[in-house]
């Protein structure tokens, strides 16, 4: 039967969290919310481990606190605290807390490396299913503010004498990043998240002259990525999220070099060509 | 250089009824678009239906922790008039417009836009992310889409004719400027608020610039407010000037003000001919500035 195959099915999973990540992944890089993005994606140790102490949905569990944690952060963000210094601590104080809760719910041995790191071989039929709806919802999300999150990520004060509310447009992305991290969970573990949301959206800054057009690019790099992740892991024996992550950056690795190595041919060139008719560069 | 008779030609972006979201009377349909590019505030204010008063603020004061910035604020934004905040750096003045859009919370006091006033508005500056790539047509489709045509009249009459393919961070700061203010007449105000708007232009671009947003009120009859601090340019181009520091130490036209102690004990006594030199008269010479 279709989706019998748990290649199959990885693949799927994977495709569809690195679809939901790349305009989120966009916004994060663009608001400069990298941090915060680590610091809802480490919250999510404790959303693993409410749910096995509640014994409800992991899923349920990772998106209440990551929810909680996104508009926490959000919230302190307005009140002049050093930011990077602040989420620094929240970040890394959620997941110390979340994986010494995990240590005394575990009279079920769990295996924390799959919440870490993530399970993409273990997805099953449901978790497609939670994952496809997840990034369907994110996609609606993005799509249906697109202008607003744009305007107010370019300037709050423009947005605001369009009659957008900058504080909502960030709430929305708050929700679609908690939204994102739960549904990820599986897929590339708590760890990684971040990375998976940031890099292909930094790899695909140079290809792009438009917004949308760094959103489209960075969602292809996040599924060849993942992809091709996937099938390295499956052919060397390597765990598959890292294989995800180390794809992703050594594309943007690629993605660096080659605009390095174009400015330098084109100003070779330009030499060229002034050494050949010295009047063609004059003003 | 761009003068009046070419600026009657162009096509005009606003729709009248917008505003009231009635249907156009008789007399608006009748009415031939080229004789309205002269059209004085008065007849733009019948077109709109609209009041006088698009925008004020009563008893305005802002707080930023427990720090009062503003206090007692009261001005309002006239159809058709061209309103000049002036001020020394740390006056407020940027809080005070920054209020008026709604991106600070007044602390007391009221702000009172008309129901279907559109702001256009100009920041003093716009710190780019240079992880965003934007072109510059995309910026002035944000947040409405405008027509591509609409785009580039509005990038010509701002003195940045083809530029729609460029990056924004490429931009120069005097072109950025221009940018920002066609992007704010795409959207079509009632009121126009200017941040220290010139700010990043040499002498001749900032007189040039000030001629423009003249030109602009006197074809489209909208609103402007104006915060600077480069006085003979602004005081020459203001109806009305509100001079703040904190709160507002004078306020009528520009020759009251300059009078005023209170603005000379702040900027010191203009010379009267610096004024006279650079003051607006209601007929301009076409094309001869």
């Amino acid at each position: 039967m279709l989706l019998d195959d748990f290649m199959l099915r990885a693949t799927l999973a994977a495709v569809g969290v690195a679809i939901a990540a790349a305009p989120l992944g966009c916004f994060v890089v663009w608001r400069r919310m990298a941090f915060f993005g680590d610091a809802t994606a480490h919250a999510a140790v404790l959303g693993v481990a409410l749910a096995l102490a509640l014994s409800i949905s992991i899923f349920v569990g990772v998106l209440t606190v990551a929810l909680i944690m996104a508009m926490m952060v959000s919230l302190l963000s307005g009140r002049g605290y050093a930011m990077d210094t602040l989420l620094g601590v929240l970040s890394h104080a959620a997941l110390a807390f979340g994986l010494v809760a995990v240590s005394f719910v575990s009279d079920v041995r769990i295996d924390l490396m799959a919440y870490l790191f993530g399970d993409v071989l273990a997805v099953q039929r449901v978790d497609l299913l939670v994952i496809w709806t997840g990034t369907a919802v994110v996609l609606s999300a993005m799509a249906w503010r697109w202008s607003a999150l744009l305007t107010a990520t370019l300037n709050p004060d423009l947005a605001c004498a369009a009659g957008i509310d900058p504080q909502r447009e960030q709430t929305l992305l708050t929700i679609a990043l908690a939204l994102v991290v739960a549904v990820a969970i599986k897929v590339v573990g708590v760890l990684l998240i971040a990375a998976m949301l940031i890099i292909p959206a930094a790899a695909a800054r140079p290809f792009a002259s438009t917004p949308e057009r760094m959103v489209l690019v960075a969602a292809a790099i996040g599924a060849i990525a993942t992809v091709s992740g996937l099938h390295l892991s499956y052919a060397l024996d390597t765990p598959p999220s890292p294989s995800m992550v180390s794809v992703a950056a050594g594309l943007f690795g690629i993605s660096s070099v080659s605009v390095a190595m174009g400015r330098w041919l084109r100003r070779q060139l330009g030499n060229v060509l002034q050494g050949h008719d010295s009047t063609e560069r004059l003003p | 250089m761009p003068n009046d008779a070419m600026a009657r030609d162009r096509p005009r972006y606003r729709t009248y009824a917008r505003t009231t979201g009635k249907a156009p009377t008789a007399n608006e349909t009748a009415e031939n678009p080229k004789e309205n590019m002269g059209g004085t505030p008065t007849s733009l204010q019948e077109r709109h239906e609209a009041p006088y008063d698009l925008l004020s603020a009563r008893g305005l004061t802002v707080t930023f922790g427990g720090e009062t910035v503003l206090a007692d604020i009261d001005l309002t934004v006239r159809l058709g008039r061209i309103l000049t905040v002036i001020g020394p750096n740390g006056s407020g003045k940027s809080t005070l417009l920054r209020s008026l859009i709604g991106a600070v919370r007044p602390s007391a006091g009221a702000i009172r836009r008309h129901p279907g006033v559109r702001l256009g508005y100009v920041p003093q500056r716009l710190q780019l992310d240079p992880t965003l790539p934007i072109t510059v047509a995309r910026f002035l489709s944000l947040p409405r889409s405008v027509p591509r045509q609409a785009a580039s009249q509005a990038l010509a009459d701002a003195g940045v004719a083809n530029l729609e393919a460029r990056q924004l961070a490429t931009l120069s700061g005097g072109q950025f400027q221009r940018v920002l203010l066609a992007r704010a007449l795409l959207n079509d105000p009632d009121v126009l608020l200017l941040d220290e708007a010139a700010q990043g232009l040499d002498h001749q671009g900032a007189a040039a610039f000030y001629q423009r947003i003249e030109q602009i009120r006197r074809e489209r009859g909208c609103a402007i407010l104006m915060v600077s601090h480069e006085l003979h340019v602004v005081m020459a181009t203001a109806d009305d000037v509100v001079c703040v520091n904190g709160r507002i130490c004078c306020s009528g036209s520009p020759e009251q003000v300059a009078s005023e102690p209170a603005y000379q004990a702040l900027f010191g006594s203009a010379p009267a001919g610096a004024l006279a030199l650079y003051h607006h008269s209601p007929h301009p010479p076409d094309g001869s500035a």
